[in-house]
């Protein structure tokens, strides 16, 4: 529990702003819906008919001018995007940054085996997620009883939950990274985050690389298809289960046999 | 029972050399030395013995216990402190103190208040404000606190200024004298020789030599030292020679009474001979294997 809690307090600065700035941006969002619902209902036609662009981003699938649909849309790009990029960052630094740092040889001459260190941290990465998550969510609800929109609990929930699992897909992938490199390795995170982002994009152009959908975390934490399907793509979702659990042994198997420098 | 022992215990990084064939051995309750130049090998045995790095060959025990394969236990009895402490920046030097002692799951928070007062360590400042000194003496404080019943120093007062050396080797002593087992690495042979009972010299990433201090120290070489004459006498096992104006000063191997006899022979106005302290006995342990 000591690697755990260090783990949060250490954290807690850069949670607090992460949570903070995506909240502002979704507020942000919702607050302008009004405004721009009375305007989009003759652009929302358009939207859906940019051809490519359209799918690229699922707008051919959901309606523009409904709250929901606009939700998912500006949800998935800022939350997504956003919490892929937090993500990423506290995973790819969760190990590498404490051999940069020759922080490892502190904890690590300590009684505490590896694996212990391992499981607290990504225990930590989980939670720090599920707080920003949380945040984000919370928020999301007030300024949505504020400006009076309606929209379904259970789908909104959905959505959330979603991205919740993407965010610690990409967090075990990168950590799993972390354990293999000796220094901070920020840009790779950051890479493996915008790869995925782009691969859905592409998945979603065209049909020949429609299995890519499969790979990425985006996959399945596409607010669009949730919205027009009311469910999370269970396919996706497995195939993401399967690389969090090999990403999880490798970085175990990695870890506990690496010579600390 | 050893507090350490080393067989055949040996480390390649790739191709460059760690350590080759280490075979240590530390009585419990030693003060040891471990002497040798900069990348000898001193730290990669220590980081071998605490488990940090896996060896390529050998073993490694503390307290009869495998380092592989018990290494929180091993871990347990050991307190460690860095020739370059590292901490979390952003923390105070309390919270890390505080830290390691909650990763150790005791309360040491009396000993680390008597510890913190003796070095003089102010815990509210953030440890990256804290001179080089200073995050030695936290290392310390996390070292020290839980009273292991071994001490791992590596390049302990590398940082300190002397009064604090002096309050540091006190502690080490004290904690040695109620029967805890130190084991210092350093380069600096004075130091060794003032405080260790037994050293080992690295160097090459091999062990040369290891015995007590007082049989390092005596090697039965004298150091000659000749005032009033320019004159060598013609001696085999001379090494060292320094001349300084009218002196001659020279390391002495062979038979002391070959040696007085030539002396005989040589014009001089005084003579000192001395043992040499272990800084020129280490000198010679490095020409002899240079040679």
């Amino acid at each position: 529990m000591t690697i755990f809690l260090h783990e949060m307090k250490r954290g807690r600065l850069s949670l607090i702003i992460w949570s903070l700035a995506l909240s502002f941006m979704l507020a942000v969002c919702i607050v302008i819906y009004p405004e721009m619902s009375s305007q989009m209902a003759d652009l929302s036609d358009m939207f859906a008919d940019m051809g490519s662009f359209s799918e690229a981003f699922g707008m051919d699938q959901v309606n523009f001018g409904d709250f929901l649909g606009y939700f998912s849309i500006e949800c998935g790009n800022t939350l997504g995007l956003g919490g892929a990029f937090f993500a990423a960052i506290l995973g790819i630094s969760a190990l590498a940054k404490e051999e940069k740092d020759r922080t490892a040889e502190f904890l690590l001459t300590h009684p505490v085996s590896r694996a212990r260190v391992l499981t607290e941290k990504l225990a930590a990465l989980v939670a720090q997620i599920f707080i920003l998550i949380a945040t984000v969510l919370a928020t999301s609800a007030v300024f949505i009883l504020i400006i009076g929109e309606e929209a379904p609990v259970g789908t909104v929930l959905l959505l959330f939950l979603s991205y919740f699992l993407m965010m610690v897909e990409i967090a075990v992938i990168t950590f799993c990274i972390s354990a293999f490199i000796k220094r901070g390795g920020l840009g790779i995170g950051l890479g493996v985050a915008v790869g995925f982002y782009f691969l859905n994009i592409l998945s979603n152009l065209t049909d020949e690389v429609e299995f890519l959908r499969y790979i990425t975390p985006f996959g399945y934490a596409d607010g669009t298809d949730i919205v027009a399907n009311d469910s999370i793509d269970g396919v996706c979702l497995l195939v993401g289960a399967i690389i969090c659990g090999i990403a999880c042994f490798l970085a175990y198997f990695r870890y506990t046999k690496k010579d600390i420098s | 029972m050893k507090a350490i022992r080393t067989e055949g215990l040996t480390k390649y990084y790739g191709k460059s050399r760690g350590i080759v064939g280490v075979d240590l051995s530390v009585e419990e309750g030693d003060l040891f030395g471990f002497i040798g130049p900069n990348g000898a090998g001193k730290s990669t045995t220590i980081r071998l013995l605490l488990g940090l790095i896996k060896a390529t060959d050998g073993r490694a025990e503390v307290f009869g216990k495998d380092v592989a394969g018990s290494r929180i236990e091993v871990l347990s009895e050991v307190g460690y402190l860095p020739s370059e402490a590292s901490f979390y920046n952003g923390m105070r030097a309390g919270d890390i103190i505080s830290l390691s002692a909650s990763l150790r799951k005791k309360d040491c928070r009396e000993e680390a208040r008597v510890l913190c007062e003796r070095l003089e360590l102010d815990i509210s400042k953030r440890v990256e404000e804290l001179s080089l000194g200073n995050r030695k003496k936290v290392g310390i404080v996390c070292a020290m606190q839980h009273r292991p019943r071994l001490y791992i120093l590596d390049e302990a007062t590398s940082g300190l200024d002397p009064l604090m050396q002096r309050e540091f080797y006190s502690l080490i002593r004290e904690r040695n004298a109620e029967g805890a087992t130190v084991f210092l690495s350093s380069h600096n042979l004075d130091e060794v020789q003032r405080y260790c009972r037994s050293a080992a010299v690295i160097r090459e990433g091999r062990i040369l030599v290891s015995d007590s201090v007082e049989k390092l120290a005596y090697t039965g070489v004298k150091r000659v030292t000749l005032k009033g004459t320019a004159q060598m006498p013609s001696l085999d096992g001379i090494k060292d020679i320094k001349t300084d104006g009218g002196n001659i000063s020279f390391l002495y191997s062979g038979d002391k009474r070959e040696l007085i006899a030539r002396l005989a022979e040589t014009p001089f106005e005084d003579i000192t001979l001395t043992d040499p302290d272990l800084e020129e006995v280490f000198m010679h342990y490095y020409e002899r294997e240079g040679n």
